[in-house]
């Protein structure tokens, strides 16, 4: 880390400067100075814990049962959520840009609850709507199925958290997609569905895939709505994150290193994955 | 075969329908468990010395966050939106690393660093400094989860500002601190402040990592989004679902100067 | 295949875009739509092509009523002002687009895609993506998308606005040779006068919502059937009856105003029968001709294009006097009080 910081301090020198160089240092100061405190020196913390653990204590902790099942209902559960709003996500956004229906800002302005709602009161109300005699969850209750407290209220509590970062990361592709070409394809002969599919759709599927990448990412690491949604009992709706927290909480503070080091790096290459796919949608512009 | 009007209608009604059951009834719930009781309900729900702790603590926390990180995102904004070297695009990404890690993680680190056997734990147990399990901790953390928003919202703007203006105030003979305060700051202005807003609702609302470093102790560490999830736990569902209707109503108020804000960046 | 359109009027909200519209299209003519915007020129090709349906009227295309019928089965191809590539596909998949969609076997696809890059000279561009090429290109490829379904009318809208002059003017001549070879009837809509002309084979000149006239490049530019044809189609000089320059004819009514063009003065140094006495105030160079700001008696001013051995010849100065004499006088009665606001303005230059 300090290597990073000094190699910065080069670049910084090397820069051919038309100010002089006390100038430019406070800002870099304080960004340099504050990521580190912050943000960098928490996680070389992590890391530097994970390290001292060595490998077979961590991989056994990594790949306990308890474990494995923890990130057999995080990652498929989000990996559901996220592919359900994908569909969901982007008919919504397509609604937003294309229809024209009274209340249509409301739509849009909800939208973002998630992302203003703290989660614990999305937790909450979640947990009791979809309750067996909640609004919703009585609606399920005859046909036997519960969704609160069980591996069903997770999925519900991931589909709230990640739907606007699909609607938000598609609902701008499609208002540049200039209604001149779908006009083109009627012109040459496509019909409503093919004029969908071959030429709507294509141009929009990298947005929709960062979407999904971007709430799967989100689903992955969301805490407080799922730890009040949920029952979170080991190897039925127990979630990565959640077995952190309970690990600490019973002073296990390698169990938690583990489980965390193992969800931070799964972050990173989520984070490397969206990066890429942020790229590749920008392929065919101009 | 539907007639693209009725295909229209159906497309509409689905989404309305995912809506409701994911954004709107949740929505509406908040508030009709909060009130169908009546106001005095409500009133006498929330009064009590826990809330009013978790109310001021959560008022502190968001005090000291959203100055610092205003700070921060501006000066951050600055190295990367008016400096080209190399490296460029790896800090952007780990000024973004916040929204990518689960803020559980985020809590886990702050408590390994701080922690009884943590780096810096015995030094500051020598100190005689208690971060962990107090309000240091709990600034630390909603700092960390809140980092990336004003960097995030100013940079792009400062991109497309350009740095005409600015060259040409220094021709005028403006120094560092007139050119920022006279032209770069008036361009940069409603995107600033929409990232101060998106810090702000987080920073008040953060729970995770929050519930990590704090011990989530009722009456001392608590703040508001702990309180709503304690009070459940304890079967107060009134009481929960008071300070959750606070909540959202703060969340409303945001979603609605968000709005307003788009609309005077868009023009 | 011939395009016929009657009485046909569109209204968007309280503007009316189209009023009342006849016009017939002769098979294998080119026809351009040429008026200012607003004037219901792109809304008119929007309505041949099925892209907008007229409040009354009809459209037949090869004497079928199209007027209700689907923009999919009018079997037209419609060029559009910005291209509307299909920007995730290559060019050959963008050609090949409409073949496609109507099945046809592999073998006979390749053969077209292959002709077609050979006639908009794109041979070696077929793996690009429209990203990749530049603007005359893209235009020529969608162009091209537009030929492969083998259309029975070409629409193209503003096909080369979008352009800069080079390559607008290049791709101009390149559209009429193309028409001179596959002769498919076809209309395109412009703004630009000097386009209009040169391409087409009949000109329509269109004013809010109306059609002005209709005719040959020449006969739009030489018997301009009314103020707004003749100021549209070339610069003119606008002309009270009181103008000195009518000293020796005789006196109109108040309401007429006579049309001059700019390179319709004989410009003499000494007096010369009819000629009246003007003095040039400024002399602009513009390449191969010169134009000349001049005063005349009531000082008034007047606009006069020279070639430039004309000017050379006669070797003018600023401040100099010369003696003007009119060839060609337009007269209009009645004109439109908005086209001239002012009528104290003696002079006016539209372009």
């Amino acid at each position: 880390m300090t290597s990073f910081i000094s190699h910065l301090e080069t670049q910084l020198r090397r820069k051919p400067q038309q100010t002089n160089s006390t100038r430019i240092s406070l800002p870099w100061v304080i960004t340099i100075g504050y990521l580190s405190l912050i943000l960098l020196l928490p996680l070389a913390a992590l890391i530097t814990k994970s390290l001292t653990l060595g490998m077979g204590e961590f991989w056994q902790a990594a790949t306990a049962p308890i474990a494995l099942s923890a990130y057999e209902v995080t990652f498929v559960t989000a990996l559901a959520a996220g592919i359900i709003n994908g569909i969901m996500g982007t008919l919504v956004a397509w609604i937003l840009v294309r229809y024209q229906f009274p209340g249509k800002k409301i739509v849009d302005a909800v939208i973002d609850i998630p992302f203003a709602v703290p989660t614990s009161v999305a937790g909450l109300v979640l947990a009791t709507i979809y309750s067996d005699n909640g609004w919703i969850g009585q609606l399920f209750t005859p046909f036997g199925i519960k969704i609160a407290f069980t591996r069903l209220g997770v999925f519900v509590a991931m589909l709230f958290i990640s739907l606007p970062f699909i609607v938000r990361t598609v609902q701008p592709v499609l208002l540049e997609l200039e209604p001149e070409i779908e006009q083109a394809a009627w012109s040459l002969g496509a019909s409503e569905s093919q004029t969908f599919w071959r030429v709507i759709l294509p141009p929009v599927i990298p947005a929709i895939l960062t979407g999904v990448a971007l709430g799967f990412s989100r689903a992955v690491g969301e805490y407080g709505s799922v730890v009040i949604v949920a029952s979170s009992i080991p190897f039925r709706d127990l979630i990565a994150p959640v077995l952190v927290f309970q690990k600490l909480e019973q002073y296990d503070y390698n169990g938690a290193t583990v489980i965390g080091t193992v969800l931070l790096l799964v972050s990173l290459v989520l984070l490397l994955l969206i990066n890429f796919l942020q790229q590749w949608s920008r392929r065919y512009a101009d | 075969m539907l007639t693209k009007p009725k295909i229209s209608a159906i497309l509409l009604l689905i989404a309305l329908i995912y809506l409701s059951l994911l954004l709107f009834l949740p929505a509406i719930a908040i508030f009709y468990e909060a009130f169908h009781q009546g106001i005095n309900v409500f009133l006498t729900s929330i009064d009590q010395r826990n809330f009013w702790q978790a109310t001021i603590l959560t008022l502190i926390v968001t005090a000291i966050t959203v100055p610092l990180n205003t700070i921060f995102g501006l000066c951050a904004a600055w190295v990367i939106g008016r400096n080209q070297f190399r490296g460029r695009t790896l800090l952007l990404s780990i000024i973004d690393l916040p929204f990518s890690i689960s803020p559980v993680v985020a809590g886990l680190a702050i408590v390994l660093l701080y922690g009884k056997n943590g780096w810096l734990g015995g030094l500051l147990a020598s100190l005689n400094i208690q971060i962990l399990f107090a309000t240091p901790a709990i600034v630390l953390a909603t700092a960390f989860v809140t980092m990336p928003f004003v960097a995030r919202e100013v940079i792009p703007v400062l991109e497309e500002i350009g740095e005409e203006q600015e060259t040409a105030a220094r021709t005028l003979g403006a120094n560092d601190w007139q050119v920022f305060y006279r032209v770069t700051l008036p361009n940069i202005r409603w995107g600033l402040l929409y990232g101060i807003l998106l810090t702000n609702a987080r920073a008040l609302g953060e729970f995770g990592a929050v519930a990590v470093v704090s011990g989530s102790i009722v009456g001392r560490t608590a703040t508001l989004p702990i309180f709503v999830e304690q009070a459940y736990k304890n079967y107060q569902a009134e009481a929960a679902f008071g300070s959750a209707a606070i909540l959202a109503s703060i969340a409303a108020l945001t979603l609605i100067f968000k709005e307003i804000l788009e609309q005077k960046t868009r023009h | 295949m011939s395009i016929t359109i009657s009485q046909v009027s569109k209204k968007f909200g309280n503007f009316q875009a189209l009023d009342n519209i006849d016009l017939d299209v002769q098979p294998g003519t080119l026809v351009a739509l040429l008026g200012p915007s607003g004037s219901g020129k792109s809304t008119l090709l929007r309505t041949v092509a099925g892209l907008e349906t007229p409040d009354q009227g009809r459209v037949r295309i090869n004497n079928r009523d199209t007027t209700n019928l689907d923009i999919r089965k009018r079997n037209i191809g419609f060029v559009f002002q910005h291209y509307a590539l299909f920007k995730h596909l290559t060019v050959r998949e963008n050609i090949s687009f409409g073949l496609d969609i109507r099945k046809k076997p592999r073998q006979v696809i390749k053969q077209r895609v292959k002709e077609l890059l050979e006639l908009i000279q794109l041979e070696g561009f077929g793996d690009r993506y429209p990203n990749q090429l530049s603007g005359g290109q893209r235009q020529r490829v969608a162009l091209a998308r537009a030929l492969a379904v083998q259309p029975e009318v070409l629409l193209l809208d503003e096909p080369f606005g979008a352009l800069d002059a080079k390559v607008r003017q290049e791709l101009r001549d390149w559209l009429r040779r193309l028409h001179d070879e596959v002769h498919l009837t076809s209309i395109f809509v412009t703004h630009d006068r000097e386009e209009a002309m040169a391409v087409a084979d009949k000109i329509v000149v269109m004013n809010q919502g109306k059609i002005e006239q209709v005719g040959t490049p020449a006969e739009v530019y030489e018997h301009p059937a009314n103020p707004f044809v003749m100021s549209f189609v070339g610069e003119v000089n606008v002309l009270l009856h009181t103008s000195p320059i009518f000293d020796h004819a005789h006196r109109a009514n108040p309401a007429t105003r006579f049309f001059v063009r700019p390179h319709d003065f004989e410009v003499f140094t000494t007096p010369q029968g009819d000629s009246v006495l003007a003095k040039v105030k400024r002399i602009i160079h513009l390449g191969w001709q010169v134009q000349l700001e001049l005063t005349l008696g009531d000082r008034s001013s007047l606009i006069v294009h020279l070639n430039r051995e004309e000017f050379v010849r006669l070797d003018l100065k600023t401040e100099q006097n010369v003696y003007l004499e009119p060839r060609q006088i337009k007269c209009f009665e009645q004109v439109k009080q908005d086209l001239f606001n002012s009528p104290a303005d003696h002079h006016q230059l539209a372009s």
